[in-house]
């Protein structure tokens, strides 16, 4: 069965898809919180302005969230689900917690899709914590790729840049069951 | 300056080189050209989140928020339309209780945007958003106003078809999808870089929505019926969260 194609997000997303709170996966002054965050630039390492950022994680244990509630946060329900649009300097972050591993001893990271004006199709990547885990995927890089995938850890939070195109160019992912 | 017939010729020499899903790099569209990825993409092995999709239910979404015509205080102008349609997953199987997300122009072309400078004119009691969730067949309905099209700066004289975005989601994290739904017959499909950046016929074909009578409804709003089809889905049934 062939499936339908995607088409860029365009210049008025903000229009549809960015909500109220909708970085805030945790309230900023939650105990535990950390600031994930970075900058998007394309092949000239220009900001992207008109971009949008999907994050989709783990909670601090492990588990997937199956709770509803995104786009009215209560506060206290953590729905593992976010979206941050890029700002005027292509910088994008999120108020969230340190994921799990998806099992014991698996490298933790957070799921991300990125969107943007001059992008046909959305992208998907991760973006990993630091450590020393084994993982499948990042064994199987060259390290300069590798190092693309895998956050920097600041005092309160991580950093990670996402490069559309050119040096120190992002790994985005494909998966078995998408056409290419 | 570029003119539609050098964009016109960048689109004819690219037709049929891509697969079903949009070229990433398609240089007609130039916007594109500094922001697409230029390596491969990297296979992985979904695991942990990727299998799953977030979830949306009932306390994300009020049921009037998709009927784009009440929004304001007042009726919006254009030509009242329903737009509805089955979420499908790449087996065929039904997107139950899944969130779809829209937003587009105006009945003039004109999106209610600080971007948007087409001098034409803004409706007050027309914004263009809207989000619903699929019932347990996996349908969508949406009440709006045709969109009209619009003029952009790719080119000289670059002019949009009608369209509406969609944003939807599957049962998985890799079956996120955002595009575009466009109106049958539109005579500006063969001059859009957009919509040709699809360079296979078929592909496009499935974005195009059909006009449908019995959508229609009497002395009221005319119905067209888009379904869409997902990727396939990579979790077993057995698998947990």
């Amino acid at each position: 069965m062939t499936f339908a194609p995607g088409q860029t997000v365009g210049p008025f997303f903000h229009l549809g898809l960015p909500f109220e709170g909708g970085n805030l996966l945790v309230p900023a002054g939650h105990p535990e919180a950390v600031r994930l965050h970075g900058r998007v630039v394309d092949g000239e390492g220009a900001a992207v302005p008109d971009a949008l950022i999907e994050l989709w994680q783990a909670d601090s244990t492990g588990r997937v969230p199956r709770e509803t509630g995104s786009f009215h946060r209560d506060g206290f329900t953590f729905t593992g689900w976010g979206r941050a649009q890029t700002d005027g300097d292509g910088h994008y972050w999120f108020s969230t917690l340190i994921p799990g591993p998806a099992r014991p001893g698996r490298r933790p990271f957070f799921a991300l899709t990125v969107f943007a004006r001059g992008l046909t199709d959305r992208l998907f990547t991760r973006a990993y914590l630091p450590g020393d885990e084994p993982d499948a995927l990042l064994g199987g890089l060259p390290p300069d790729r590798r190092a693309t995938l895998i956050t920097t850890r600041e005092p309160r939070g991580l950093l990670f840049d996402i490069h559309l195109q050119g040096e120190g160019e992002t790994v985005f992912l494909s998966y078995p069951r998408q056409a290419r | 300056m570029t003119t539609q017939a050098d964009i016109q010729r960048e689109i004819d020499d690219l037709r049929g080189s891509g697969g079903p899903q949009p070229r990433r790099d398609y240089p007609p569209y130039r916007s594109s050209v500094l922001r697409h990825p230029t390596r491969d993409l990297c296979q992985a092995d979904p695991e942990g989140v990727e299998l799953w999709a977030p979830c949306f239910g009932p306390a994300d979404i009020d049921d009037a928020e998709s009927d784009l015509t009440i929004q304001r205080s007042g009726e919006p102008l254009g030509e009242r339309i329903v737009v509805t349609g089955r979420v499908l997953d790449g087996d065929g199987r039904p997107v139950r209780h899944q969130l779809v997300e829209i937003w587009q122009a105006n009945a003039s072309g004109r999106y209610w945007h600080q971007r948007d400078q087409h001098p034409a004119p803004l409706d007050p009691n027309f914004v263009g958003a809207g989000r619903c969730l699929t019932d347990g067949d996996g349908v969508y309905t949406f009440q709006t106003i045709k969109p009209g099209a619009y003029p952009w700066r790719n080119h000289v004289n670059a002019w949009r078809p009608a369209h509406i975005h969609f944003s939807l989601f599957g049962t998985d994290f890799t079956q996120r999808l955002v595009t575009q739904m466009y109106f049958p017959g539109d005579p500006l499909f063969d001059l859009d870089p957009i919509y040709q950046s699809i360079t296979d016929a078929r592909a496009r074909d499935m974005l195009v929505a059909s006009y449908d009578h019995s959508v229609t409804k009497p002395e009221f709003s005319l119905g067209y019926r888009w379904d869409i089809v997902l990727s396939g889905t990579h979790r077993t049934p057995l698998e947990e969260p």
